[in-house]
């Protein structure tokens, strides 16, 4: 499927005779619409791949919009005088996940602002993730926003 | 209005940067300072090659600076995981305002394991 969506989309340029970026962009959206449309009519393709399509298309914007609220606060520390921020290591308790899992998992962490991961427990079932400002100092609230938000969403998006 | 949009990525990329700098001098112990630093390079690092890739409109410059970004995305939370767990293997201490410490004796350093928790709230309290 993500072959015949490529497809479309240089036939999209080459219609065009012009392979520019904003060209490659729209033939792949395009195509993309035109295949979900034939794959609901069960005319050609699978469902499958347009429902993980759009999962890491939203996955993205969450991802996204995540990165932007949480480096606004972590900047707010950084310019308000004195150390506001009540930072924890949090043992978070994972599902069973594969190792790419982990990892895809543990890099998102990571890159969020405020939280980090440290290390991951050697049954892969713990994710030690240091916090830069516990709200209320209540780990357990964290642990099932991490869980319900990033975890369930990289599940999501890789299963 | 090219121009515009240029100067306020690139704007908002040095601020960011600027931030974590201020912060990597500021905050009080080497987890929270790591915290800092690695955010540089997340929306910092993205808007700044967001900014060059809006500016050349050339898809030779988009497809590298998107590859920045992306081996810059791969590469920070491996360097920042392996940064912390030697420092807390060697004992860096934490901060007297940390909360609490859920990685407090679960290194077995000579076998080179972590132990993981069966429930979350049996960790370790700091007060």
């Amino acid at each position: 499927m993500l072959i015949w969506n490529f497809v479309l989309m240089l036939v999209w340029c080459a219609l065009f005779g012009d392979f520019a970026v904003k060209n490659l962009v729209g033939g792949f959206v395009l195509g993309y619409f035109v295949l979900s449309l034939l794959a609901s009519r069960g005319v050609v393709g699978s469902p499958r791949y347009v429902r993980r399509v759009r999962r890491i298309v939203s996955f993205a914007g969450f991802f996204l919009t995540e990165l932007a609220i949480a480096n606004v606060r972590v900047a707010r520390d950084v310019i308000t005088p004195g150390i506001r921020s009540r930072p924890a290591i949090v043992a978070v308790p994972l599902e069973d996940l594969t190792d790419a899992e982990v990892t895809l998992l543990a890099t998102l962490v990571t890159l969020t602002p405020g939280t980090m991961s440290l290390d991951v427990s050697s049954d892969r079932r713990t994710l030690y993730v240091h916090v830069m400002d516990l709200p209320g100092g209540d780990a357990s609230r964290f642990v099932s926003s991490l869980k319900r938000g990033f975890e369930a969403r990289v599940l999501e998006a890789t299963r | 209005m090219r121009d515009a949009i240029t100067v306020g990525l690139l704007a908002i990329g040095s601020v960011f940067a600027l931030l974590s700098a201020i912060g990597l001098v500021r905050f009080p112990d080497l987890f929270m300072r790591m915290q800092a630093s690695t955010k540089a390079t997340t929306l910092g690092i993205g808007c700044l090659m967001l900014a060059v890739a809006w500016h050349f409109g050339e898809i030779g410059v988009a497809t590298r600076s998107l590859l920045v970004v992306l081996f810059v995305f791969l590469t920070a939370p491996a360097g920042a995981h392996m940064i912390a767990r030697a420092a807390y293997v060697t004992g860096v201490p934490l901060w007297q305002g940390t909360l609490r410490d859920d990685l407090a004796g679960k290194y077995d350093i000579a076998h080179h394991e972590l132990e993981g928790v069966a429930k979350p709230d049996e960790g370790a309290n700091r007060d």
